[in-house]
């Protein structure tokens, strides 16, 4: 008998949405309290799971049609090429560089490349998270 | 900024990443690794010559002041390290073209292959002890994807063994370092050598010493940690078991020599004593192994034991000669470890088994293979022209000139039994009545044969150089027998 999990399908749906914006809410966070690219993606990963378990893996694909391999090796590269763009301005790999800017909407605001590392963080623990969730799920 | 010291270990990193996009696509993979490690070569011999002329060289991460921020430091040994690593991972590459199958070359291979790099040559190069523990994990996770890849039933069976002493090695090493640094407040390597001869309890930091040496002793397999080793290393195919037997062990090696030398030499009367009783150890029980055994794979695994006991012995010495030696040595072990377990691949395959008893007469269908397995065979024991005999030489006067005579007599009788345990393969395989061989193809047997012929010429020139090497040797050595030199290059202002 196929069961009907119309509110669990309809709660992932709302709630999926929040964690994930909690997820970037807690990335960008990171530097001034607690938070940042570890955590922000284990969340989003959790909400990719959430949808994982209210759906299955087809229609997940369906909707995020993403090779999490390949967003590892994305993560990796974008944390390398940040910690290494200190070489290019003749500083020690790894320098970070930040400045204020005044941007619209936000007003004064300061923009660190820590940032661009973390993104890079989080995206490789969205990858591997969602890697070795799949296979396990997808294995026979 | 000496942005050059990290080449090494970030170009690897970089196109292993790159790799991960296209695994699928097998000749475009062979052809980046060849440009990532022949890059990476270029610029470790930049590097090289670098400190050979100016020094030690030390940068810290960020353009934070020396003790706060991660410090690497490339002195001699380590950038000969690195660069001897980066060469033999890339004839390692080349052997693994015909031998490692396209289904493992779909999976991510040379992917591990390079963060394997990654890991081993920041080990090398760090000059902090908790960077120190990052690298050895990534090392470590890379070995263990070779170690199971493929998934045969061996494998998998010895991988569990693999990553479980493996596991418990790194909690180990945690330990160790929470202690040190309840201790001294500092993980800095240069700054642990300045606060650790002001600290007067030096019963607390020989205990560390001696944990330090349990964690890397398992790493290095050295005389009652070596235990996993024989039966994991020869889980593998050959290709990997030639990086694991040449690079891995040395890493802990390199460890051991590093903090025996740098900052734990408070009470060298116990920790140094221990380690050469330990190292003698580690030789005798490497030689019964050796001999025990009619598996081709197991002698030689043997034999990469039986060299971490003789380095060892070599560093535990803290005299010229004593260091000079382990230097030379380890130098030349990695080299003729890989051809010797190259050669070792062949022969297997060949014959269709690694058993002793089924070979035979090898020398009338294959006499260049039996010449230079021979020449190999012979460096390995350190007969004078070739490449062993230095660093043996070196070993075996600095335990002369520090009362340690027995244990320099032990590495001398052991040589003839590393020499007649190869010599066994020599016998077996190639004398005798010829046995029915495998047809392999022409191009599969040369694509084989010419990355060994290459290591093995290489370890000739080595021995034949050993006087050119020298001052790159007693530079390397001068640095580990005086930390100054090492502290001030770190903690210059």
């Amino acid at each position: 008998m196929k069961t009907n999990d119309v509110i669990l399908k309809t709660g992932t749906k709302v709630v999926s949405f929040m964690i994930f914006l909690f997820s970037i809410h807690i990335f960008f966070a990171g530097h001034y309290t607690p938070g940042g690219g570890f955590v922000g993606g284990l969340l989003a990963s959790s909400a990719i799971v959430l949808l994982l378990l209210a759906f299955d893996i087809k229609t997940v694909k369906k909707i995020l049609p993403v090779n999490y391999i390949t967003i590892t090796a994305a993560g990796i590269i974008i944390s390398i090429l940040t910690a290494s763009a200190a070489v290019f301005f003749n500083k020690s790999f790894f320098t970070h560089f930040f400045d204020y800017f005044h941007l619209p909407l936000l007003g004064k605001t300061s923009l660190h490349t820590a940032t661009l590392f973390d993104l890079g963080v989080y995206l490789v623990v969205v990858g591997v998270t969602m890697t070795i969730i799949q296979t396990i799920g997808e294995d026979e | 900024m000496n942005n050059l010291i990290l080449f090494p270990v970030i170009a690897p990193f970089l196109f292993a990443a790159i790799l991960m996009f296209i695994p699928k696509k097998v000749k475009l993979q062979r052809a980046l690794t060849i440009v990532a490690l022949t890059v990476t070569i270029l610029g470790t011999i930049w590097l090289l010559v670098r400190v050979y002329h100016e020094g030690v060289l030390s940068m810290t991460l960020g353009d934070w002041q020396a003790p706060f921020g991660i410090t690497m430091v490339s002195d001699l040994l380590s950038v000969l390290l690195v660069l001897t690593t980066t060469v033999v991972t890339l004839f390692v590459v080349l052997y693994s073209f015909p031998t490692i199958g396209v289904p493992r070359e779909k999976f991510y291979y040379y992917s591990g292959v390079l963060f394997l790099l990654t890991g081993v040559n920041g080990s090398f190069t760090t000059g902090d002890l908790f960077n120190l523990f990052v690298f050895f994990e990534v090392l470590l996770m890379a070995s263990y994807l070779l170690i199971v890849i493929g998934g045969e039933k061996v494998q998998l069976r010895e991988s569990i063994k693999y990553i479980l002493v493996n596991v418990i090695s790194s909690a180990f090493f945690v330990i160790a370092v929470a202690y040190l640094y309840s201790i001294t407040g500092t993980l800095n390597m240069a700054d642990l050598a300045v606060r650790i001869p002001q600290i007067e309890y030096v019963g607390i930091l020989t205990t560390v010493a001696v944990l330090f040496l349990v964690v890397f002793g398992l790493k290095g397999a050295i005389f009652p940690l070596y235990f996993w080793l024989p039966s994991s290393y020869s889980a593998p195919p050959t290709a990997i078991l030639a990086l694991f037997g040449a690079l891995l062990t040395k890493v802990g090696v390199y460890a051991i020599m590093r903090t025996y030398t740098l900052f734990f030499t408070m009470d060298i009367g116990f920790t140094h004593e221990l380690l050469a009783f330990l190292s003698i150890a580690t030789i005798l029980a490497g030689c019964i192994g050796a001999l025990a055994y009619f598996d081709v794979k197991k002698i030689i695994i043997y034999n990469v034991i039986i060299a971490v006991g003789v380095i060892l012995f070599g560093a535990s010495q803290l005299n010229e000669s004593g260091l000079q030696g382990a230097l030379y040595y380890i130098f030349h072990d990695m080299i003729i470890k890989a051809a010797l377990f190259f050669m070792i691949g062949l022969i297997a395959i060949l014959f269709g088994t690694t058993d002793l008893r089924k070979m035979g007469g090898l020398m009338k269908t294959k006499p260049a293979l039996g010449w230079f397995y021979l020449i190999a065979a012979f460096g390995l024991a350190g007969i004078p022209p070739l490449s062993g005999f230095a660093g043996k030489l070196l070993i075996v006067k600095g335990g002369f000139e520090n009362d340690h005579v027995w244990g320099s007599i032990i590495i001398l009788v052991t040589s003839l039994l590393v020499l007649l345990s190869v010599m066994r393969i020599f016998i077996y395989a190639f004398w005798g009545e010829p046995v029915k061989v495998n047809e392999i193809p022409r191009s599969t047997y040369r694509q084989m044969f010419i990355p060994s012929i290459v290591l093995v010429g290489l370890s000739i020139l080595y021995g034949i150089g050993t006087e050119w090497l020298y001052p790159f040797v007693s530079d390397a050595a001068n640095v580990l027998q005086n930390p100054s030199i090492y502290i001030d290059a770190v903690l210059k202002e």
